[in-house]
């Protein structure tokens, strides 16, 4: 048998080679055209002197029809949603809506300079005040600012909140806990806040160990950092005697909302006991991931908190108009320029329309049967380290593949084969050898099918044919990379290369 | 609901499947208590044509056809279409992060380029893959030079943007850097005797913007080696990229932190933008943010990776050299394609267009009667005015003839009073800046 033979969603497929743009680059190429200066022309020596550029050196110079062709070809270099399930577990990659896409750009609000007088920019207004009131509502907390530009953005936002509302009481406290499952970003805010990090651990089932919880809370602890459902996709059942536990100390319950795919419109951390938390609206409203961003990272918060939200934020004016209120002196300040990710915000609240409040529930109840299904069909196959109920997305591990010597990473390269994308490696830390699978919601039974029986193709090579999987991909571009080199020996740029006889010369 | 891909029936099977009788089931961790009984008071579902409608409506209250001098911090430069045109590929919109490098050398290889023509425009040797944008950049920048230096204090010139004055200031509270401020001189360039006070054995950076806030090109060799002198990092932030097209990069600096919504990015009510930091080689360990290197497969073909991780959060925990995760790559993404369109000819043309047009700008007001606040010093694009009457009311009276003012300067410098900072670029039209001219006397 063939190493593709049981690939069924995928085949290979020429695609185009592509080096890169400055090779392409020859001298008096174009790929503009400026209208005629309306303006007397100006001699830039005159005016700048000394200060004067002289040459742009290695930028390129390539026509228009060969740009569209390098990044229409290095575009096909990529596995995308668009293509098929993307189960990058907390990362929710889900649909993102071409209407998203149209709405975003019109001009009206593309255009839109953040300086521009409040009174003709009443549209801005009203969706950056339209958004906010619907996520304090799926959120169930009081108030919201949407200037954060990310995930990690908003934590440093919302512990900067917390922060503040201690002071205010008389004592920011010291310390901030984090579970030893948390993303990575947490401590790393925690830290950027001034606060200690003390590792709070899991117990057997994966959740919050409440001993350890009651034994480290007090009155030094400013806030527990708490991501629910947590990285194995568990929500914290004993949720509200975690809250009740800070609470009685004084401390806050800041929430992760990495994971509210799981929740929308089922449960509402406000209501559960979370003071403070972000959102991501590249993760659960359905704004893109772009490669890598942009997102944007809502705080929404309980009453007391409000007084210290980031200047500004949009109130309505006495004659019924919007506006930006900027006298807020308990405020923590600005945590960004202007407003936030705008475009973000249009895409967000246009996911949150299509959807209406059914739609949203139905959302997350898919999203948290898919989990369930991948687990029920991998479940034996593949190691469930934690056997408490799943919510929107699954953990195994590669311990049982590990005896073959197939980890956690090799399963995933064999995947790419199979036409998936894989799972989040190695995550979270509290699981060796972690498969973090996520399917979100957008995922059809079939191609949920597709999946599991290559999980299950893969499980079986790793039994049968491990070397198969040691070395795969096999049918990408490139293979595995050399990574120790690249971070041995940075190359971080393109320069031209030197010719030999100029060497010599030099 | 239209995005969702199962039918009732595949639903039902699924539930025999997993073996619970009701999608309820799966939430019964949740305690009873907290699930929601009824629907989230949103608004109902909307069509696709509903919400089109809807935006469409938003926009026109928003306004539209209106010439702007608005620069400040952001700026309304022409976008080619093939910018939307390539980013729209669902390949690259609806990718993440290149954590796979076998299936997303598009990716990697574009944010490659991007770095590459970064540290050819900015003049420094190592570019990362962006950051949220120039405010959050110019925070990063002086973190990362207290890394560097291993000392604690920063000096902003207040010819900074004040809004990244801000953002620097709230980023900094809580971790044990104090910030001092200098002033500018009567040239609009920061004070360079202030800043020799202000600059001592336990400055780790020295932030300052070029051109600044003002519009004003800085000297910054000069600047550079006042601060190097003292053994401390000067951070240079540029908030109009299109300069570097005409002047000479900051070579000098240590850290640039660049906004580059300039290049292609809509001004979009402000976001998203695209920060990004570059820096010389022997800093790069200290660099925040992802970055991308070129490296080989087992078959020796080239190819790139994102690399030196080990600097980041996921792995670094609270020793993170920040906390910054995700980044502006789709953002990046538009700016690449803008330099890749301009190119080594087209960005010294594009910006020679910026030049000619702010100076006309300046002769004209100057001969209706403002006064240029700033003197001796060259500018690029954006300069500020004195005008006898109330630059609100000239504001007002220009929004009238669909022209969206100057910014007024009186909220962030109170000590400018009646001053207002005017940026035109190559979509300003001579018959928009005749007609601001008449009334700004």
């Amino acid at each position: 048998m063939g190493i593709n033979d049981k690939i069924k969603k995928a085949t290979t497929h020429i695609s185009q080679n592509e080096g890169l743009i400055f090779e392409k680059s020859s001298p008096g190429k174009k790929a503009y055209k400026l209208p005629p200066l309306d303006v007397p022309a100006v001699d830039a020596a005159e005016l700048l002197g000394d200060l004067t550029r002289e040459d742009l050196g290695q930028m390129p110079e390539v026509s228009e029809i060969e740009i569209i062709r390098h990044f229409t070809r290095i575009s096909t270099w990529n596995y995308a949603v668009d293509h098929g399930m993307y189960p990058l577990g907390s990362c929710t990659m889900k649909y993102n809506a071409r209407v998203n896409e149209t709405v975003a750009r019109l001009t009206g609000l593309a255009e839109a300079h953040p300086y521009q007088p409040e009174r003709i920019s009443q549209g801005a207004l009203r969706i950056i005040k339209m958004l906010s009131d619907q996520l304090i509502e799926i959120t169930g907390m009081d108030a919201i600012t949407l200037q954060p530009a990310a995930g990690a953005h908003g934590e440093l936002t919302g512990i900067l909140l917390v922060r503040a509302y201690l002071e205010s009481q008389g004592n920011p406290r010291k310390k901030i806990l984090v579970p030893d499952s948390a993303h990575g970003t947490n401590p790393a805010t925690a830290a950027m806040c001034g606060y200690a990090v003390e590792n709070l651990k899991s117990n057997a089932a994966g959740m919050v160990d409440m001993a350890s919880l009651e034994a480290q809370v007090n009155e030094d602890v400013a806030a527990l950092m708490l991501t629910n459902p947590n990285t194995l996709g568990v929500f914290e059942q004993e949720i509200h005697k975690i809250a009740d536990v800070l609470h009685a100390k004084g401390a806050l319950m800041y929430m992760d909302g990495a994971n509210m795919n799981a929740l929308v419109g089922k449960v509402r951390p406000g209501d559960f006991g979370a003071d403070v938390m972000h959102l991501n609206l590249h993760k659960t409203f359905s704004t893109p991931h772009g490669g890598g961003g942009p997102g944007s990272g809502p705080v929404a918060c309980k009453k007391m908190l409000e007084p210290f939200l980031p200047t500004p934020v949009v109130i309505t004016k006495p004659d019924g108009t919007l506006g930006f209120d900027y006298n807020r002196p308990q405020s923590i300040g600005r945590v960004r320029m202007f407003y936030g990710n705008f475009g973000m915000f249009v895409r967000a609240l246009a996911y949150i329309m299509a959807n209406g409040p059914e739609g949203l529930r139905q959302t997350t109840e898919d999203a948290v049967l898919n989990a369930n299904y991948i687990r029920k069909h991998l479940q034996g196959l593949y190691e469930l380290p934690y056997d408490t109920p799943t919510m929107h997305e699954v953990v195994f591990s590669d311990r049982i593949q590990a005896r073959k010597g197939i980890k956690t990473g090799d399963i995933a390269k064999r995947l790419i084969d199979y036409g998936f994308h894989p799972y989040t490696v190695s995550f979270p830390l509290v699981v060796p050898g972690a498969l973090m699978i996520e399917p979100t919601e957008s995922e059809s039974k079939e191609e949920l099918d597709q999946f599991i029986d290559a999980m299950k193709a893969v499980a079986e090579e790793a039994e049968n044919s491990p070397e198969i999987i040691a070395d795969a991909p096999h049918n990408t571009r490139v293979s595995r990379m050399d990574e120790t080199a690249a971070a041995r020996k940075p190359v971080l740029r393109w320069k031209p290369q030197v010719k030999e006889a100029e060497l010599v010369t030099k | 609901m239209r995005y969702l891909p199962k039918s009732q029936s595949d639903r039902e099977e699924m539930l025999k499947d997993i073996g619970v009788k009701s999608v309820d089931d799966l939430f019964a961790a949740i305690p009873a208590e907290y699930r929601l009984t009824g629907d989230l008071k949103i608004p109902r579902s909307y069509a696709e044509s509903e919400i089109v409608e809807f935006f469409r409506e938003r926009a026109t209250e928003n306004r539209q056809g209106y010439a702007t001098f608005l620069g400040a911090g952001a700026y309304s430069h022409y976008r080619p279409v093939v910018i939307d045109s390539l980013v729209s590929r669902g390949e690259f919109f609806t990718a993440y992060t290149p954590y796979q490098p076998e299936i997303a050398q598009g990716t990697l290889q574009s944010i490659f380029e991007f770095q590459s023509m970064i540290c050819e425009l900015t003049g420094m040797d190592v570019a990362n893959a962006s950051m949220y944008d120039g405010s959050t950049g110019a925070a990063e920048g002086l973190m990362m030079a207290v890394r560097v230096t291993g000392r604690h204090k920063s000096v902003i010139a207040t010819s900074v943007h004040p809004e990244y004055r801000e953002v620097i200031t709230t980023y900094a509270r809580h971790q044990g850097m104090p910030l001092a401020t200098v002033g500018y001189g009567k040239n609009g360039r920061v004070d360079l005797e202030a800043l020799d006070k202000a600059v001592d054995s336990e400055t780790a950076g020295v932030l300052i913007q070029s051109p600044n806030f003002f519009g004003t090109i800085e000297d910054v060799a000069a600047v550079a080696d006042l601060v190097h002198k003292k053994g401390a990092m000067l951070v240079v932030s540029i908030a109009e990229a299109v300069s570097l097209g005409i002047v000479k990069p900051p070579a000098e600096a240590d850290i640039v932190s660049l906004e580059a919504q300039s290049f292609g990015v809509p001004l979009g009510f402000g976001g998203p933008y695209c920060g990004v930091m570059a820096t010389r080689d022997r800093f790069v360990r200290q660099m925040p943010g992802r970055l991308v290197g070129e490296t080989t497969d087992r078959n020796g073909k080239r190819g790139f990776v994102l690399t030196l991780s080990t600097r980041e959060q996921h792995i670094r925990r609270e020793k993170a050299t920040s906390n910054i995760c995700t980044n502006q790559a789709l953002v990046a993404l538009m700016c690449n394609i803008f330099m890749t369109i301009y190119g080594r000819q087209g960005m010294k043309e594009l910006a020679q267009h910026n030049l000619a047009k702010a100076h006309y700008a300046a002769e004209q007001f100057k001969k209706n009667g403002a006064r240029l606040v700033f003197d001796g010093a060259p500018f690029f694009n954006e300069f500020v005015i004195r005008t006898s009457g109330d630059p609100h009311i000239i504001n007002d009276k220009l929004l009238e003839q669909k022209i969206i003012g100057g910014f007024l300067l009186k909220k962030f410098y109170p000590e400018l009073g009646n001053a207002s900072l005017w940026c035109c670029t190559e979509t300003t039209t001579r018959a928009s800046i005749d007609a601001a001219a008449k009334e700004v006397a």
